[in-house]
């Protein structure tokens, strides 16, 4: 065991799979000689050589088409996007070529494709480096979506996106990458992929997070549980599928809940969580659900960052009308 | 010489023929002398004069940017050092009517465009007064997302040849963006078109830390022109006189009807990629920054214009403290502003009545920012 921060996390599993697996390849923008912006893929350059890590020209599209011809031929191509607020430019690679080869092969041909890249807020980063936008993948289907918020769970749920014969995105929070370390294996290991984890057990009500949110509820938890709430936090970890089954357990248990997210209001990740629960548990509910989330404007620069991001405060509120309703 | 029916089914004879015609085009050598006399320059002793403050001025707007970012004062920055001629004299052969669409680094053109400096600095907070343009000033914000100026040019363009406009579009990016598909659909839209615009790919030889060899197997980015039947040109990005007369002569052709051209400087960025955490020293050299630092767009030209008797030490001076003066005037206007809420995006983003849930929003935003 190591104590690692979650970008050590993501760099052993990188390491683990090119080592284990000679089809997995890496690139994208300076991940080479750079380690990455974030030195995500520090030193795996001079480890696995120029042919299996290596950099390519600016064009995020062009590394979209990339990953689909090299997993055409039989390879695991694990490919990253700078930031994914630069999604946009590699959206029909990701979500009008990736996410249909199952449909287009009539379920025969897989893409053992895993796009990474970081997102979120909270770092002071220029225009369109921060922005949450999980919710446009999430929304096709043929993708999974995973989200990790912890060192140890970054490295195993990465390893598992790579191993997995279908397109994964992977979202690194930004803020996470350096926040805090803890005890991860050194040895390679895997985290199932679809299935959310309880961070916290509780009895009175359960909140629904993801990424560094899930960091804020578990605050949120600690102050409320001053004031004798007994508090569940459910890390979602993969958003699309999502963990039925242990997100309506949690709800039967506790009879509330909250969903926090960092992205907007509009057409979420939380919303989707709230029709699952309202569809499913509407008997065990003792109040609405409701949700913590951003405010429905593009991300903001510095300045107004830290109001506009939701923090355990807004938490602490929200859960306290469903606690008290 | 191979001859010219051989080199029509010579695919590889030809690709090199044309790669050798691209050669940099120079006017002013490392010495500050003229090395090519045919070309005529047409710039008055006070032009040159204007020139060379400028990129001093924009020398020390760096310098200071810089430092202020150190202090936590600015906030995105992307430094400018050894572009001085690349951006500054492709931009003094632009006229007031022109339409410049930026990258994140083109900063002093659009201040010499006429944004004024203390929205710049906003605009690097992030401020969204930062984003208001001046109506008179034909410039857009500085892009993030690199190459999307590109097709946009093309369309700013556009819209001027249907306006019956003398102006043309002006485009920044850098070597990577190059790579970007919108550059090849920029450039091929606007010579579909025959629309008047020019499209400068400053080519630093980095795109952060990515050396140029690895954007292309081309030769140079000049040559991609040609794909696009448009003329192209590569020039020492660190000869102002060069950089000035290339942007000026497709200007020329851009608005007497004869389309748009592409123009690769060839240049050196001193210092870091932004000032976010980027360490040249991973990826490039000492020895390869002291060969660049030789060819110093404002060394050659002080050369040149001391030479003349156009230039000394007391005019750098003044143009100096004049450059440090404006920029702690437009600092202390930035300042001044008022700081943004997210009240202020939530009005920015809707133009007309706040829809019902946005209004809700609005009114627990406000509650918020009021404590
Ligand atoms: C679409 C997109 N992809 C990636 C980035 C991240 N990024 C910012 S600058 C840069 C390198 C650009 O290099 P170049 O075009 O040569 O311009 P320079 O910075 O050298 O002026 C990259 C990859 C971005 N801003 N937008
Ligand atoms: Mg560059």
């Amino acid at each position: 065991m190591a104590q690692m921060t979650m970008i050590q996390a993501i760099t052993d599993a990188l390491h683990c799979e090119l080592k284990d697996d000679e089809n997995v390849l890496v690139f994208g923008e300076d991940v080479g000689v750079n380690g990455g912006v974030f030195r995500a893929t520090e030193g795996l350059q001079k480890e696995f050589g120029k042919d299996r890590v290596f950099d390519t020209p600016l064009a995020e599209s062009g590394i979209g088409g990339l990953a689909i011809g090299l997993a055409l031929q039989g390879f695991r191509p694990v490919p990253e996007i700078q930031f994914f607020g630069f999604v946009y430019e590699v959206m029909d690679s990701i979500c009008g070529q990736l996410a249909r080869m199952r449909y287009r092969s009539g379920g025969s041909l897989g893409a053992p494709v895993t796009i990474r890249s970081p997102f979120g807020g909270g770092v002071h980063t220029p225009e369109m480096h921060s922005d949450s936008l999980e919710g446009l993948v999430a929304s096709q289907p043929g993708l999974k979506v995973v989200v990790p918020s912890t060192p140890y769970d970054a490295k195993g749920l990465l390893i598992s996106s790579i191993r997995d014969n279908d397109p994964v995105v992977f979202l690194e929070h930004l803020k996470l990458y350096r926040s805090f370390r803890e005890e991860v294996p050194e040895e390679s290991y895997t985290i199932p992929l679809g299935k959310a984890d309880v961070k916290r057990e509780g009895k009175d009500i359960s909140i629904f997070a993801y990424g560094a949110m899930v960091h804020e509820s578990l605050k949120a938890a600690e102050a409320l549980e001053k004031e004798n709430y007994s508090v569940e936090v459910v890390d979602l970890r993969t958003i699309q599928p999502l963990d039925i089954e242990t997100i309506i357990a949690s709800v039967e248990k506790t009879g509330r809940a909250i969903v926090v997210q960092e992205a907007q209001k509009q057409a979420g990740i939380a919303a989707n969580v709230v029709s699952e629960i309202t569809e499913r548990a509407i008997l065990s509910l003792e109040a609405p659900v409701l949700r913590v989330t951003a405010p429905d404007t593009v991300y903001p620069f510095p300045q107004a960052e830290a109001v506009w991001l939701p923090n355990s405060k807004d938490i602490i509120a929200t859960a306290k009308k469903v606690l008290e309703f | 010489m191979v001859s010219k029916k051989i080199q029509q089914f010579d695919p590889v004879a030809n690709l090199q023929e044309i790669e050798e015609k691209f050669e940099m085009f120079q006017i002013l050598n490392e010495e500050g002398e003229i090395v090519n006399q045919e070309v005529d320059l047409q710039l008055s002793d006070d032009q040159l004069v204007e020139l060379m403050s400028r990129m001093v001025f924009t020398r020390i707007l760096d310098q200071r940017s810089i430092s202020l970012n150190r202090q936590g004062r600015l906030g995105f920055y992307a430094p400018t050092a050894g572009q001085e001629a690349s951006q500054i004299a492709s931009h003094y052969a632009l006229e007031k009517e022109d339409y410049i669409l930026p990258g994140y680094r083109d900063v002093p053109q659009i201040v010499w465009h006429g944004l004024p400096l203390w929205k710049v600095f906003l605009w690097s907070r992030g401020h969204f007064v930062g984003g208001q343009i001046p109506e008179d000033v034909n410039v857009l914000s500085p892009q993030i997302i690199i190459g999307a100026q590109y097709v946009q040019t093309a369309g700013v363009a556009l819209g001027i040849q249907k306006r019956g406009k003398k102006a043309v579009a002006v485009a920044y990016t850098g070597d990577g963006g190059s790579s970007q598909g919108d550059f090849y659909e920029g450039i091929n839209f606007a010579g579909a078109f025959r629309s008047p615009a020019i499209f400068i790919v400053q080519n630093n030889q980095y795109a952060i830390s990515t050396p140029r060899e690895l954007q292309t197997a081309a030769s140079t980015i000049a040559q991609k022109g040609i794909a696009a039947g448009i003329p192209s040109i590569q020039v020492d990005g660190m000869d102002p006189l060069a950089v000035y007369v290339a942007t000026r002569d497709a200007r020329r052709r851009a608005i007497t009807g004869d389309g748009p051209s592409l123009i690769e400087t060839v240049c050196y960025r001193y210092g870091p990629h932004t000032m976010a955490g980027d360490d040249p020293t991973r990826y490039r050299t000492s020895e390869t920054d002291s060969k660049w630092e030789k060819k110093d767009p404002i060394v050659r030209f002080r050369k040149f214009l001391v030479a003349k008797g156009l230039w000394n030490e007391e005019k750098e001076t003044e143009v100096i403290a004049k450059a440090k003066e404006e920029i702690k005037v437009a600092i202390k206007k930035a300042d001044e502003t008022p700081k943004q809420k997210v009240t202020d995006l939530i009005r920015n983003m809707n133009d007309g009545d706040l829809p019902y849930n946005l209004q809700e929003q609005f009114e627990i935003y406000a509650e918020k920012e009021s404590k």
